[in-house]
């Protein structure tokens, strides 16, 4: 099975779907692209007509405010048509499987598609059996990978510092559900990061995670001393049974960034949340809000992550495949 | 009756201590005693020279299909794959539809396989009443109707007590139990090896504890009841470890290992590869490296295919979502023979451990080259090499992550109770 779907013979990105394997230099262009895109909201053209008549799918297995949205939004930017299909209109609650799903629409003659599915590597099965004018774009999978939020992260955290040569980040909370942290972790280190580290009880820190490239943390101060960026995870308590954590109480007592505990990090440490937050449970709603907190732009900057990644995808092949000679 | 010899073969029969090169000669259902050979008439001759000659291998797990059933792998198909496979008795395990808990179901099964011609199949009666833990099975019974043993399949048995005293009944009945140790809890709705793989790829894990802790709670058990216990597919090297010390101590235990476990580990998984997903799944290269171990030292003395023929569609989902299980008849004599090419086993041992001591595990008469034997007798070429191609493939489940791998050896011979059934 061939490693690397996401890049084709001739070296350009042709589906996306993780961090891992993909060159520093790749990940570079796609930020400086979304850069460039970022002041879109304030011209007077909010369209750039790149992407005329093409369609894009946001085929979402899984619910989805906010990455559905800045997706659709980011298409109709780069003036996509956008279909959006949500799981309980889908076909696959009727049996049907997601090779069978994806099959039909592309007999739509359909161009790409943004996937969201709760199983690991459904982004990845998606890519390796589609034809090749096709494009597969992972909105999240399972627990594996979300590489567009890993992206808008280090964006966010590329407007607030120079480089990432020096930068000391702690990702908090459920490492072992989290597809963000897997691809952030992974994002830090291509871009090079100097320490990156995870800050989480035993039950949320999945085994061999410091192969990824982290140093293991279970108290709150310690993991917080001195660093420059601040990773609040979402804590699902639907996921916990009460047996992974004891109560929201305790883990706000012990793992919640409160304005006191985020005195350990540097004075002026970011602080990010993928969102969406559970206020009280994993963050205080004043270092949410505060001064700080950088989690407004980072929404912002999913729009501008999302056309650069969808630009570059399909922007690089605006032809039709030639027909065989 | 018809004879045939099977001329200047290398005869490799670990049961009786042979490997010489020399001639072996059927008669009817049976090998024919040396002392014999001038009182018959040759009416086949079979030129083995260069071939090796060995009893035919016994697969103590394979799943051969069932009648009737919408699967594309059928009795017939999964027969054809033994017999091309040399594999001329199978063990089943009781998971089949429905579940062998009653002596019906075991007598039924063994009927319908000696209506074709195939491999002897030896069904396992359940431990349990519909594999359920709850509720002991008329275990003798279901061995006056033909199992060799009892077993709970991959359904655990969570009650220990229940546990206890279905050891306690297989004993007073001197039947073998078959045991799949594993803790549910710990296994949960694991799929992969619980290590970088599965925390890379965000699949859910299996730890090593999750088949250690089950494995000392059954040995524990299996030294107060005195009970005769066979471990099935190991997958951990602590495994081999405590199941060395309980034979030690002179606990009546053995144990095998699927072949693929020998051969892959957890990083095959990487890139979602499901045909690797497997159950147990593959472990760690120190994992590998233990059960390589334990097999040299005859910890375990059995290598198994542990076939699971499934549709393709099966494999095409995400992880998680996918069967779990490889189709191996076809490949287990080669695959095992690469553990000689990689000096784990010598040719002997490697034959042994997919012919007496399988037959010795399972207490049956088989296994064995030795004069007035049932004539079982899988002959192959040590030197020809194959690719693997699913197209190519006899079984209906063509899930095997051995795909356009070279295999060095093939069966040229396949004799089932004295009955040339290919070549």
């Amino acid at each position: 099975m061939p490693q690397d779907v996401q890049i084709d013979t001739d070296g350009r990105l042709k589906h996306f779907i993780s961090i891992q394997a993909l060159p520093r230099k790749l990940i570079e262009e796609i930020l400086a692209l979304a850069e460039s895109y970022i002041d879109f909201p304030t011209r007077n053209i909010k369209k750039v007509p790149l992407l005329r008549g093409k369609t894009v799918v946001n085929l979402f297995f899984e619910p989805s405010t906010r990455t559905r949205t800045t997706f659709e939004i980011a298409a109709k930017r780069l003036s996509a048509d956008v279909i959006n299909l949500q799981s309980d209109s889908m076909s696959t609650v009727k049996g049907e499987t997601i090779l069978d799903t994806v099959k039909t629409l592309q007999a739509m003659h359909t161009d790409t598609f943004i996937v969201r599915h709760k199983n690991s590597g459904a982004a990845d099965l998606i890519a390796r059996h589609v034809p090749p004018h096709v494009h597969i774009i992972n909105g999240g999978d399972g627990r594996y990978s979300h590489p567009t939020q890993a992206l808008l992260d280090m964006l966010t955290i590329r407007q607030h510092r120079h480089s990432f040569e020096n930068l000391t980040v702690a990702i908090v909370g459920d490492i072992l559900h989290s597809r963000v942290a897997r691809s952030e972790i992974t994002a830090l280190n291509v871009l090079g990061a100097r320490e990156v580290r995870v800050v989480a009880p035993k039950t949320l820190i999945p085994t061999g995670v410091e192969k990824l490239g982290v140093k293991i943390y279970t108290d709150m101060a310690k993991g917080l001393k001195d660093v420059d960026v601040v990773v609040m995870l979402r804590l699902q308590m639907e996921r916990m049974e009460g047996q992974l954590i004891p109560s929201p109480r305790e883990y706000y007592q012990c793992y919640g960034l409160t304005e006191e505990k985020l005195k350990n990090a540097k004075p002026d440490a970011m602080v990010m949340h993928p969102g969406p937050i559970n206020r009280g449970l994993e963050i205080a709603s004043s270092v949410a809000d505060g001064q700080r907190s950088v989690i407004l732009s980072q929404v912002s900057n999913g729009i501008a992550v999302r056309m650069a990644v969808i630009a570059k995808i399909m922007g690089g092949y605006s032809k039709q495949p030639k027909p065989a000679s | 009756m018809k004879v045939t010899a099977i001329r200047n073969g290398r005869v490799i029969d670990p049961a009786n201590g042979t490997d010489t090169v020399g001639d072996i000669f059927v008669k009817g259902r049976r090998i024919v005693d040396l002392s014999e050979v001038s009182k018959v008439s040759i009416d086949q001759e079979i030129d083995a020279s260069g071939l090796i000659v060995c009893p035919g291998l016994i697969d103590i797990n394979a799943k051969m299909g069932e009648r009737g059933s919408s699967q594309s792998s059928t009795m017939l198909t999964e027969s054809n794959a033994a017999i091309s496979g040399g594999i001329t008795t199978a063990c089943i395990q009781p998971d089949t539809q429905p579940v062998v808990d009653t002596p019906a179901m075991a007598h039924m099964i063994r009927t319908n396989t000696e209506q074709q011609i195939g491999p002897n199949i030896l069904p396992l009666g359940a431990l349990t009443k519909g594999l359920e833990g709850e509720t002991l099975t008329e275990m003798a019974a279901l061995k006056a109707a033909g199992c060799v043993g009892v077993s709970n399949a991959r359904s655990a048995v969570r009650n220990t007590l229940l546990m206890r005293r279905a050891m306690q009944y297989a004993s007073t009945f001197d039947i073998t139990v078959f045991i799949h140790s594993f803790d549910p809890w710990l296994t949960g709705n694991g799929r992969v090896h619980e290590g970088e793989i599965s925390t890379r790829l965000g699949l859910p894990a299996v730890p090593e504890a999750a088949e250690t802790v089950a494995i000392a709670r059954d040995l524990a058990l299996v030294d107060t009841t005195g009970v005769r216990a066979h471990f099935s597919q190991l997958s951990c090297a602590r495994s081999v470890d405590m199941i060395a010390e309980s034979k030690q101590r002179g606990l009546n235990v053995s144990a095998d290992v699927a072949i693929h476990n020998l051969l892959l580990t957890e990083f095959d998984v990487d890139g979602f590869n499901t045909m690797c997903h497997v159950q147990p799944p593959l472990r760690s290269e120190n994992d590998r490296s233990g059960l390589r171990k334990g097999l040299k030292e005859g910890t375990i003395s059995v290598i198994c295919s542990d076939h699971r023929p499934c549709r393709i569609d099966d494999k095409l989902a995400p992880f998680v979502q996918t069967t779990a299980g490889i189709s191996g008849l076809e490949t287990l004599l080669p695959l095992t023979l690469k553990l000689v090419e990689e000096e784990v086993l010598d040719v002997t041992e490697a034959i042994a451990c997919l012919t007496c001591n399988p037959a010795r595990a399972l207490g049956i008469k088989a296994g064995s080259l030795a004069a007035r034997s049932i004539a079982d007798i899988c002959i192959f070429d040590p030197d020809l090499s194959w690719t693997v191609d699913p197209e190519n493939m006899l079984s209906g489940g063509r899930n095997t992550p051995f795909v356009g791998m070279e295999m060095r050896g093939k069966v040229t011979h396949t004799f089932i109770s004295g009955k040339l059934v290919t070549g």
